[in-house]
């Protein structure tokens, strides 16, 4: 049995490796769906099991020495200090090898920049801390933030199967077309990270950098922002969906449909009267939803990055800082978004009323829809 | 041409009365002492690097935040990086060179005993700074041990203070690298002909230059990050005319040479330590040096490996990923160059030469992922993930720490003239090497399965490995405390070592007693 | 020369040396601006000259596309009149961009050129454009700017579309010398 060990341990190390390398195992490349994750699986697997052989031939050198070339059995040492042939030899292969590897590398890496001749384009931008996707030929947009529960984040629940992989509003892509991204942020570098698709495009303010990713097939793919942009930065994940041209052109009328009946909402509901106990509930899931993060359940805050606002000077003080503040974040206090983008009028006037009546606060006073169209037209 | 007279009085050996307590470690300039000082403070800084590290495995245990909020988490995780890379790998080798390099080369001293003292002194602020940034309002500086720009120019106050404190560590490691490549090019004994020097002496050599080149970009672009933040420049601001992705690359040319620098003299200890177990001498002695010198060349034309995603043309792209896999081809030399050394020698595994075997078999893990990650195609699915994670694991702590763990057993002896003990050195050997490979090997793993760096909170599918990986880094963690033990056992009851403490050493410094005295060779020995 | 005296020479060469790096460090940021330049790869803030021959290559259509972008913050309406436009290499081109400052009182900005793919800034030449200077705007005032430009013929071939991005940035504080508004 001893003797066999050797031969025991190898076999269970390559049916290991054989298993690990199985892109579900959870210890490979997700599932590829695109072209270009395609090359990159088969690259990696390629330059992998060259550098796992050179791995196990150099253990295998190394550990024949270790065991042959102890002093224990009685050994003297060669004196020699160099061979050349040798020498020579382990310089020359490793070359060869790592030209071997560079000519498939070369043609992925113009595979991957070629933004030619595509189908759709998408502007893709990061903000501290969601996307938004916006189809310039369409002329529709929306932001794309993380769904998951807080109480499953701070262990309160249990955690679903898609838990910090989901969104509200994902991107929704046609399959088999070439789908160009042209990707931004508003703030800090984000990147933009689907690995089922082998894309990762860094979001830099002030530029737009492009890349393209072509779907095999329908599914719901998900990823995650791969550089650092601030507290929640684990907790901003990307969902696309890839559907159908059919399902496509439907979903792009739907939100044409949307976008009209949300404008005249938010011109019925400037019309409309409302009233406190209306505007607080609205506004506690607004709240719930956009604001627990850095001000806390209990609008305690986390001070002094995240002020409270359970008796908060602005939250307290005259309802046009409030105003001011909820619609254009701060200028001292950069992680302050400025919600006047991604909240309707409705939605706004909601969690300001919310917050100012809520946690200990009793401004007592109410602000209406028609006051943030108001604040809109003169910030 | 110079006597042996005018090298044995040397201006800065005059007799001088011994100071006793504080004062005598405050004001010495003797590069042993300075050397035991740098030391102390680097692994005081290891320990406080790695409890934060035990904080962020701790917190990534599980999926869930359960004991960090995600600001905390940032800060920790930079913290981290700033003060193992700055704070303890640096220091630790730099003490090195200070206990070792006068002695190798014959020399009295270092060049400049003084700037030394000088060099050392800065560290302790900076170190205060540094962890003082915790009290600032808003904490210490969240931003990643990379800095980038604009996120860095968003943080608060914590921020400057690490910017001062990087400036401090900087100007210590300027002076102390300029006080080292002087002391090697004109502190030598005579007969020592560069092509004499031990490897440790050469590759210090070769860092030294990449510090003075480097080090005083990375203040350079601190500088810029500070006057972006409170003068109303914009270098890296799109609005102003600036752009972020600038502060990348004036990072990484800096960063880049920076690995190198702390790998580099790790590998002139390996290349002592194994001929010296082998009872052999090294192995290609003139290749190692021509591949410490293209290492140190190739070093300055690949930090753009490091901008993969940024948004490259084609040629940058390619240029960047070739040059990078070349690095590959003098790393591999060295390899080759150990076991060369090590083949039909006569080994014994001493505590040492088992943390340089060690260092052997992952630092080549290491080295494989990182030929891995210079394909560009590949990296786009790896960068920022936990396999960048494992791949400087790999390389910086079973590389550099490793081989700081092998210098410590191979040379306290000569220097406390006292033996360590070896069964528990052995015991430190084996649980450092399992565990570690426990944490960090699985996150190659998380990698390549898509989990992104710096994030206090996961999803599910990458809950296995990470438990696997906290597990992992509280035995690692835990097991350095008992490399503390054995150290302060040695120091202060080990049994007598001889001056030649191995059978197989050969270098000048086994030609003095043990311990080695204050004061060495005062008159240098000449070399045939 | 003594030991010390070649001490010093090389400490001082070394701290020269750490001196000058530490100044390459500051050169970088404009050199990395000539360099982007050269390359194309970022926007160029003055206006191009225009070639001789500009006899418009009527074989090959490349698809221009229009985005724009404003920071968070920025009161204003920004956007392209159109989305999209096809155009000739070697066409005179005009499109013009609608900006409407929605507070009521002046506010001055600078607009950001982004191109993808980035190399094709390089081929993209304007002749006139409201990113070349600080841009202010009274209050309510609503103004349409034009871009006008041309595709250098030498774009390659296998540029097919070439986006054209404008990031709006608040400057604070600054006015536009009168003269170099456009209107």
């Amino acid at each position: 049995m001893i003797r066999k060990a050797p031969h025991l341990l190898a076999i269970a190390a390559l049916v290991s490796f054989c298993r690990l390398t199985r892109a579900q195992s959870g210890a490979n490349f997700q599932p590829p769906k695109t072209q270009i994750a395609h090359q990159i699986y088969d690259l990696h697997f390629f330059v992998q099991a060259i550098c796992v052989g050179i791995c196990v031939v150099i253990f295998a050198v190394l550990l024949y020495a270790i065991a042959r070339f102890r002093k224990s059995s009685r050994r003297t040492a060669m004196q020699f200090t160099g061979y050349k042939p040798v020498e020579i030899a382990w310089v020359i292969v490793p070359v060869l090898i790592l030209l071997v590897i560079a000519i498939p590398a070369t043609h992925a890496v113009f595979a991957m920049k070629d933004t030619s001749n595509s189908d759709i384009t998408v502007k893709i931008t990061g903000y501290q801390w969601q996307w938004r996707y916006d189809y310039l030929q369409e002329d529709i947009g929306f932001y794309s933030a993380l769904s998951t529960p807080r109480a499953q984040i701070e262990n309160r629940e249990a955690k679903e199967e898609n838990y910090l992989l989901e969104v509200d509003h994902p991107l929704v892509v046609p399959v088999g077309k070439k789908i160009r991204i042209l990707v931004t942020a508003n703030d800090v570098i984000h990147s933009w990270f689907v690995p089922a698709f082998g894309v990762k495009q860094d979001a830099i303010p002030g530029f737009i950098r492009d890349a393209w990713f072509r779907v095999d097939e329908p599914g719901v793919y998900r990823g995650q922002c791969a550089e650092l942009c601030g507290k929640e930065h684990g907790f901003m994940p990307i969902v696309v969906n890839a559907v159908s041209e059919r399902e496509f052109s439907a979903w792009i009328a739907d939100q044409h449909a949307a976008k009209q009946i949300a404008a005249q909402g938010a011109d019925a509901a400037g019309a409309k009267t409302y009233s406190l106990e209306e505007l607080k509930s609205g506004g506690e899931k607004i709240y719930t939803h956009n604001c627990i993060a850095c001000h806390q359940p209990n609008g305690q805050g986390l001070p002094p990055a995240f002020p409270a606002l359970a008796n908060g000077k602005t939250a307290t003080g005259p309802v046009a800082g409030t105003i001011h503040i909820v619609m254009n974040g701060s200028s001292k206090n950069p992680a302050m978004a400025a919600w006047k983008g991604q909240l309707s009028d409705l939605e706004l006037a909601s969690v300001i009323t919310f917050v100012r009546n809520s946690f200990g606060n009793s401004a007592g006073d109410l602000v209406e829809p028609k006051d943030i169209a108001t604040a809109r037209q003169n910030p | 041409m110079n006597t042996i007279q005018e090298m044995a009085v040397s201006p800065v050996d005059e007799p001088v009365e011994e100071r006793r307590g504080i004062m005598r470690w405050l004001t010495s300039t003797n590069h042993k002492e300075i050397g035991t000082l740098y030391l102390i403070f680097s692994f005081a800084m290891f320990l406080v690097g790695g409890s934060m590290a035990l904080c962020i495995r701790a917190e990534l245990f599980r999926p869930g935040l359960q004991f960090l909020r995600p600001e905390l988490f940032n800060q920790l995780t930079t913290m981290h990086g700033l003060i193992m890379v700055f704070g303890a790998v640096m220091p630790a080798f730099v003490g090195f060179a200070n206990w070792q390099l006068p002695m190798m080369i014959g020399a009295s001293d270092m060049a400049f005993p003084r700037l030394n003292n000088f060099g050392f002194w800065l560290l302790p602020p900076a170190a205060i700074l540094l962890m003082g940034s915790f009290f600032a309002p808003g904490g210490a500086t969240a931003a990643g041990w990379t800095l980038y720009a604009p996120l860095s120019v968003q943080m608060g106050p914590g921020m400057d203070m690490a910017i001062f404190a990087i400036h401090l560590l900087g100007i210590s490691s300027i002076v102390g690298a300029i006080n080292i490549a002087t002391t090697i090019l004109h502190r030598r004994a005579p007969g020592m002909t560069l092509m004499k020097m031990p490897m440790f002496v050469w590759t210090w050599l070769v860092t030294a230059f990449l510090l003075v080149a480097v080090m005083p970009v990375f203040a350079s672009a601190v500088t810029m990050l500070l006057t972006d933040r409170h003068f109303g420049t914009h270098f890296f601001n799109a609005a102003g005319g600036g752009d972020p992705v600038l502060f990348q690359h004036i990072f990484w040319f800096f960063g880049h040479p920076e690995v190198y620098i702390l790998i580099l003299p790790a590998f002139g200890i390996i290349s002592e330590v194994i001929p010296t177990f082998s009872r052999k001498p090294l192995f290609g002695y003139r290749s190692m040096v021509l591949a410490t010198c293209a290492i140190g060349v190739l070093a300055f034309l690949v930090w753009g490996h490091h901008m993969f995603t940024v948004g490259f043309g084609v040629g940058p792209e390619l240029f960047f990923m070739y040059a990078t896999m070349l690095v590959a081809v003098p790393t591999g030399v060295k390899l080759f160059n150990w076991i060369g050394t090590m083949w039909q020698g006569s080994l014994t595994f001493e505590a040492p030469m088992l943390f340089a075997v060690g260092f052997i078999l992952v630092f080549l893990v290491g080295g494989v992922t990182g030929v891995v990650l210079a394909v560009a195609a590949v990296d786009v699915q790896l960068q920022d993930t936990y396999y960048v994670v494992a791949h400087f694991h790999y390389t910086m702590v079973a590389g550099s720490l490793f081989s700081l763990f092998a210098a410590t057993y191979f040379w306290l002896p000569k220097w406390t003239g006292r033996m360590y003990d070896e069964t528990l050195a052995r015991w430190h050997f084996g649980l450092s090497i399992v565990f570690f490979n426990m944490t960090f090997f699985v996150m190659f793993f998380l990698g390549l399965a898509g989990m992104p760096r710096r994030i206090p909170d996961y999803p599910l599918q990458f809950a296995d490995f990470n438990m696997i990986a906290s597990i992992g880094a509280a035995g690692f963690g835990f097991s350095q405390l008992l490399f503390l033990y054995v150290v302060v056992k040695c120091v202060r009851r080990g049994t007598q070592a001889s001056g030649r403490v191995w059978e197989g050493a050969v270098g000048l410094e086994w030609t003095l007693p043990s311990p080695a005295p204050k004061h060495s060779f005062e008159i240098p020995p000449v070399i045939k | 020369m003594s030991i010390a005296t070649r001490q010093r020479r090389v400490f001082l060469i070394l701290i020269a040396v750490a001196a000058s790096m530490f100044g390459f460090g500051y050169v970088l940021p404009p050199l990395y601006a000539r360099v982007c330049q050269l390359t194309g790869f970022n926007q160029l803030q003055s206006a191009d000259s225009v070639s001789g021959s500009a006899r418009p290559d009527a074989d090959r259509t490349v698809l221009m596309q229009f985005d724009s972008n404003l920071r968070d913050g920025l009161p204003w309406n920004f956007r392209a009149t159109q989305a999209t436009a096809p155009v000739h290499p070697g066409q005179l081109v005009q499109v013009s961009y609608e900006v409407s400052n929605n507070s009521d009182h002046a506010i001055s900005g600078q607009a950001i050129a982004s191109y993808a793919p980035a190399g094709a800034a390089a081929y993209v030449r304007k002749l006139e454009c409201f990113c070349f200077s600080i841009q202010t705007f009274a209050a309510h005032e609503v103004r349409q700017m034009p871009v006008i430009f041309l595709i250098d013929s030498s774009l390659p071939r296998d540029v097919s579309t070439v986006t054209l991005s404008y990031t709006f940035f608040e400057v604070p504080g600054r006015q536009a010398p009168a003269k170099e508004n456009t209107t």
